[in-house]
Formats: C-alpha cells, structure tokens, sequence
C-alpha cells in the first residue's frame, strides 16, 4: 500500500500512476477485511472502481504526460524542510503515545454502551447499521446532504445554460 | 462499442441492479445497507452508458432522471427524520415497530432509511457521471 502510494507520486506517467493508485485502494479494502469490517470494504472496493474508471477516462481525453513542476527551490532545501518536519512529527506522537490509554481499551464509554445495547433499542442485528442510522442518526443526515450538495455544485458548474459565451 | 460489450453488459446490468437492491433491503441484516447497494446501482448505470453511450438529448433526458431520483431520496430521509419529530417529539425517534429481529421487515424506520439513502447515492452517481460525459460531448 505504502509501495502504491509512493510510486503513484513518482512516476512521469499519469496513467501508471493511477494504476498505482488503485493499489492503494484495493489494499485499503483488503486491510478492512481483515480488520473486520466487511461493510467498509464493499464501499471502499465499489468506490475505488468508479473513480478509477472516471480517472482513467478524464486521462484519456486530455495527456498522459505529466508536467514537471517548476523548481523554485532547491533540492537541498526541500531535503532539510522535509527531514526536519519529519522528526518533529515524531517526537511530537511519541510524546502522545505515552498519553493514549492501553490497546482495546478506548477512552470513550459510549462505544461499549452501544454495542451492549444496540440490539435491544433497535432490534437490528448488524450494528453497523444500528449505529449509523438510529443511534447517530445526525451523522448520516449530515453526510446524505454533504453529498446532495456537491452534486448540485457539479451541475452548475457544468452546465450550459446560462454560460457566458 | 463493439457487439460483444454491448450483449454482456445488457444481460448483466439487470443482475447488478437485482444485487443493489438485495444488499439495500438487508442492510439491517447482512453487510452493506443504503450506501453500498446505491453505489452498486449506480455502477449498472455507468455500465450501460459506457457500454451504450447515446445522443445528447437521451442523455440528458436520463440526467434529468436520475437527479430527480437523488432529490427525492434526501426528501425521503429528511421526512422520516422530522417524522420522529412529529410524532414522538425526538428528532430521529424510531416511530415503527421493531418487529420480530432476523425479519426482513424489522428495526423500525432503518430499512425505510436504508432505501431512501441507496435511492439518493445512486442517483447522485449516476447524476456526476452523465453531467461530466455531457460535458465532453458539448465541447466537441
């Protein structure tokens, strides 16, 4: 997955990389599989085929050629930024590793609270649901409108009506 | 396209469909629910067009559908939600029965929920696709 990921930022050739990109996605499903999470996985997997094939297609149409980018820095001084962002990001979570309460054992009670309860307040057996449509029912309103919205937004921005010639 | 992808995607879209609507009814059940069984008939959607594609008009006709469709399916949740409200005073108050667990019409308003969303996922696919082959179409 890592591999994909930094393949998909090196290579010069953009299909190849949405090729690597799709490495990516496809281990990120797999990953949920293992972790137990079957309902993720078949939205990951489903996701990650549509977007490929609208990538791919948006490719096609336009260049394969990826543009070099101008080089307003020198190479040194992005070596020197990245290091030291990367060494500070580590001392940073090691530090906030000390202060994370042990494995399995999360800090917040509601998780617990649900899944002891979650079935007799909703009577549905997969608690997945129960969670995201009775118990945080908010959420999905939330999202459902999130994506109503950048649907509208794509559909003014590319229709034809009304555009200025 | 050529006549080998056009014959299996008709014979297979309709199985898709099927499969979308299966995993949407039992989202309280099984795996999957109102997200994955609305991307997976979106994604029978975005077969046939890839498969078939079609004049501007049909197209356009069919975006007018499918954004249609999404419209309806937020009003759907929106009207289950503040159902709750009337009814029992609780926003999201689950207002139906719970029913017999292991049932196909159990769990209240989840099911009803469950439908709505897969109706405004994949309509909202279904809608991005056409808008943005319409585009490439129009600039041609």
């Amino acid at each position: 997955m890592i591999l994909g990921a930094i393949l998909a930022i090196w290579l010069p050739n953009l299909m190849a990389a949405i090729i690597s990109m799709g490495i990516v996605g496809y281990s990120l499903a797999l990953s949920f599989m293992f972790l137990g999470a079957p309902d993720l996985a078949i939205v990951q997997i489903i996701v990650e085929t549509m977007s490929l094939i609208i990538l791919i297609a948006a490719i096609i149409k336009t260049t394969e050629k990826d543009t070099p980018d101008e080089k307003k820095l020198s190479r040194a001084v992005l070596y020197i930024g990245s290091t030291a962002f990367f060494v500070v990001f580590l001392l940073m979570s090691i530090k906030v590793f000390y202060q994370l309460p042990p494995f399995g054992n999360p800090a917040l009670r509601m998780a617990s609270d649900y899944i002891a309860s979650g079935f007799e307040k909703t009577g549905a057996p997969n608690l997945v649901a129960a969670v995201i449509l009775n118990l945080r029912g908010y959420d999905t309103l939330g999202e459902v409108t999130v994506l109503f919205a950048a649907v509208v937004g794509l559909v003014v921005v590319l229709r034809k009506t009304g555009r200025k010639r | 396209m050529s006549e080998i992808v056009k014959t299996v995607s008709r014979i297979f879209a309709p199985l898709i469909i099927i499969f979308g609507i299966y995993v949407t009814l039992h989202g309280h059940l099984t795996p999957g629910g109102g997200f994955a069984g609305g991307l997976v008939i979106a994604g029978a959607v975005i077969l046939l067009v890839l498969a078939y594609g079609g004049g501007i008009e049909r197209l356009t006709r069919e975006r007018t559908t499918t954004s249609r469709l999404e419209s309806s399916g937020i009003l759907l949740f929106w009207f289950v939600a503040v159902l709750g409200l009337v009814i029992g005073g609780i926003f999201f108050l689950n207002i139906m029965g719970k029913g017999i667990p292991f049932a196909i019409f159990s769990a209240g308003i989840i099911p009803v929920c469950n439908i709505a969303i897969a109706i405004e996922v994949g309509g909202a696919i279904s809608t991005i696709l056409l808008a943005l082959v319409l585009f490439k179409r129009d600039k041609k």
